[in-house]
């Protein structure tokens, strides 16, 4: 396994998880395909970290922040959805569209 | 002892602004008797002080033997605007001869005109905005005279301004009182932008706005030269004083802007007593003894005053005898003596004959200040009686009164005292002003105007008797009813008969003290013995031939006097010439039609329309833009990635 088969995967999923949030409808949908990005990225930091980096302790540290940080994402978000469903009882995001110009 | 009293010389500002505010502000709507005594005690205080300082004044520079002119005392000075480290515009209080005697005749005048209108305004809805104008109005013309510079002047007169278009226009439901309230302000502010002007040309050259400074020789030797403008080789003292003269043109109502003052009888009388005696009209009069060291630097200037106020002078005589109105009456006699005032001003100069060169004759200036003086009680006096009439009589008409001799007797005599003395008969106020003044215009060797001063004394006499025949004598012409004389009113004419018969004995105070700084006296002048009985004959004459026509209160004498004159000439003079006309005729269809429509349309079309354009085009911008935030999540996620896309490509 070489660094360029890693940077291969990441991006992979970086694709996979753009071409989810355009073109999935729900929220739940959308959020999920967020999470496949940064898991794309935080890929790219731990293969580098691992390969090329003389300390691979700093590589590793920020896999576990960006995952810190999704994990609280994903509590906003969730509350948001959640929220959101409450009162207008679908998650369609091309229907919710209040917040235009 | 002195300097603490002119150290609080404010105060005379200060209780005419108290009862302003006191009143405008707190008690609209209070008991009428209150506001009465409140504002009566305010001017009396204010009186008080003014007298006190006056006193204080005259014994501390006749005192010390210094000689004339007096020096001023500036009993308060300090810097109000700093326009940069040369040029400062300070807020004081000057006093000198002329202003000390204006800030008596102010404070005597307002005290009276306040008593005479509790009993005058009685029972008017607005009784009390009355009281608390009338003190604006006091307090305006006192800041006035006082003002230390040129532009603390300025603002003051603004300020007479926006008083006297208030009060003119007190009663306000009626359109004739807006009328001539509007037509007062705008005929005023319309000279007093040239007034403006002058100030601006004649401080940015000089350096300075204090009368001081602009008096001095100094400044009037700066001045003196000669400026390119438009093609014309102008002389800069003389276009400056002429354009601070304008403010006076305006205010002093002087031909061709007289057509305001006239019609300003729209407001309560008590009013047009204030504004004929004490305040407005005099302003004129003042501004130019004030800056009279520096017009009399300029021949052309005191030649132009001169025989601006000769002509208005005799115009106004003319007018005065056909009027039927009896406040229009006076309102013309008004105009005819504030002629005098400012001729006498303009006649202080001599003309050069060929051996002599120009010089300077103090007299017309002593004179016009004496006549301010006189005028301003006797003025007074007419109004508040004619007021006392309308009253009674409930109309204007002296057509419709006739025969009030035996109903108002203390009216009667009173203005006896001063017709008398408007006429200019011995012993009373107005002959020793008016003889001064016509000495001072024969003097002045412009023997035109002495022969206009002359005619005009015999005309006044004419019509102002005319007015006291029509009214008190002979049998009454209409039906009156439950003829009075209310005691508020009657007392205040009747104080100010004493200065009407009295104020003879300052003459002599007046030709001897007042006199303005930095002028050389011209040296000894005839003085012919015969002027005064000339004078005399011209106003028994006057009276003569008033007594001809109307001494038994006939009417019929108007038809005979018109069949005398031609009905052609009558009817042009009743219409006072056709001046409202005139200016209708200038205002509508030439400022109106030819200039201030085109200036509309460019303003409306292109000042206006450039302005829409902006915002037009912002609009149009500002749809295009929104339609890039349409709400939907997965459009904004695309035009990031083809964003980043095409930075990685194209950046």
């Amino acid at each position: 396994m070489t660094l360029s088969h890693c940077i291969t995967l990441s991006l992979i999923l970086c694709g996979i998880g753009i071409f989810g949030m355009m073109t999935r409808r729900n929220l739940l949908g959308i959020l999920l395909s967020v999470e496949v990005i940064l898991n794309g990225a935080n890929i790219n930091f731990a293969a580098f970290a691992h390969f090329k980096a003389a300390d691979p302790v700093a590589g590793a540290v920020f896999p576990i922040f960006v995952m810190a940080v999704s994990a609280c994402e994903i509590a906003v978000a969730l509350a948001i959805i959640l929220s959101m469903y409450r009162r207008k009882k679908r998650l369609d995001a091309y229907r919710l569209e209040e917040l235009n110009g | 002892m002195a300097d603490f009293i002119f150290f609080h010389s404010y105060l005379i500002l200060f209780f005419p602004l108290l009862s302003f505010v006191l009143i405008g502000l707190g008690h609209l709507h209070s008991d009428n008797k209150f506001v009465g005594k409140l504002a009566i005690t305010l001017s009396a205080l204010s009186l008080g002080y003014a007298l006190l300082t006056a006193l204080a004044y005259f014994i501390s520079v006749m005192g010390h033997g210094q000689g004339l002119p007096y020096p001023e005392k500036m009993a308060l000075d300090g810097a109000w605007l700093n326009f940069s480290p040369t040029l400062t515009a300070n807020l004081g209080i000057y006093l000198d001869p002329i202003s000390v005697i204006m800030l008596i005749v102010i404070t005597v005048i307002s005290l009276l005109v306040n008593i005479y209108s509790v009993g005058y305004m009685k029972g008017d809805p607005s009784f009390n905005r009355f009281f608390a104008l009338l003190a604006l109005f006091s307090f305006s013309m006192l800041g006035l005279v006082v003002s230390s510079n040129i532009l603390q002047m300025f603002v003051f007169w603004e300020l007479v301004g926006v008083s006297s278009y208030s009060l003119i226009g007190f009663w306000y439901e009626k359109p004739s009182a807006v009328a001539a309230s509007k037509k007062a302000f705008i005929m005023t502010r319309f000279a007093d932008a040239f007034f403006l002007l002058g100030i601006l040309l004649v401080s940015f050259e000089s350096g300075s706005f204090s009368f001081q400074t602009l008096n001095s020789p100094e400044t009037a030797a700066l001045l003196n030269k000669n400026i390119l403008f438009a093609g014309l080789s102008i002389n800069m003292l003389t276009l400056g004083t002429l354009l601070i003269f304008c403010g006076g043109w305006g205010k002093s109502a002087m031909f061709p802007l007289h057509v305001w003052l006239p019609d300003a009888m729209e407001g309560p009388t008590p009013v047009s007593s204030i504004i004929h005696s004490a305040t407005m009209v005099v302003a004129g009069v003042y501004l130019t003894a004030r800056m009279f060291p520096l017009f009399a630097a300029s021949e052309t200037t005191l030649f132009v005053i001169q025989c601006l106020g000769a002509f208005t002078a005799l115009f106004a005589a003319v007018i005065a005898i056909t009027q039927m109105d009896i406040k229009r009456i006076l309102a013309f006699s008004t105009l005819s003596q504030l002629g005098y005032m400012i001729f006498s001003l303009g006649a202080a100069k001599i003309c050069g004959d060929g051996h002599h060169d120009a010089s300077v004759n103090l007299l017309g200036y002593s004179a016009a200040m004496y006549h301010v003086f006189t005028h301003a009680f006797f003025k007074c006096m007419l109004f508040l009686g004619a007021g006392a009439i309308i009253h009674a009589v409930h109309s204007n008409d002296i057509m419709k009164m006739g025969g009030l001799k035996s109903l108002m007797p203390r009216t009667y005599w009173s203005l006896l005292a001063a017709c008398l003395a408007i006429a200019g008969l011995f012993p009373f106020s107005g002959f020793w002003s008016k003889d001064a003044i016509l000495l001072a215009s024969l003097q002045s060797g412009h023997y035109i105007t002495f022969l206009v001063g002359l005619v005009t004394g015999a005309l006044t006499a004419f019509y102002m008797f005319r007015f006291f025949f029509l009214i008190f004598h002979g049998e009454a012409r209409s039906e009156l009813h439950d003829v009075h004389e209310d005691p508020w009113m009657t007392w205040p004419i009747m104080i100010l008969t004493i200065p009407t018969v009295f104020a003879g004995v300052l003459e002599h105070f007046f030709i001897a003290n007042v006199v303005p700084p930095y002028i050389q006296e011209a040296g000894h002048l005839a003085h012919p013995g015969w002027l005064p009985w000339v004078a005399t004959l011209a106003a028994v004459l006057g009276i003569g031939g008033a007594w001809i026509f109307y001494g038994k209160g006939q009417t019929e004498s108007a038809a005979r006097l018109k069949n005398i004159f031609g009905p052609v000439v009558y009817t042009l003079v009743y219409n006072k010439f056709y001046m409202d006309e005139i200016w209708l005729f200038i205002t509508h269809k030439i400022i109106f039609d030819r200039i201030a429509a085109p200036i509309k349309w460019f303003d409306r079309k292109v000042v206006d329309g450039s302005m829409d354009l902006t915002g037009w085009l912002l609009q149009v911008g500002g749809k295009g833009v929104r339609l890039a935030q349409n709400g939907q999540l997965q459009f904004y996620l695309g035009a990031t990635v083809i964003g980043f896309i095409m930075l990685l490509f194209l950046g």
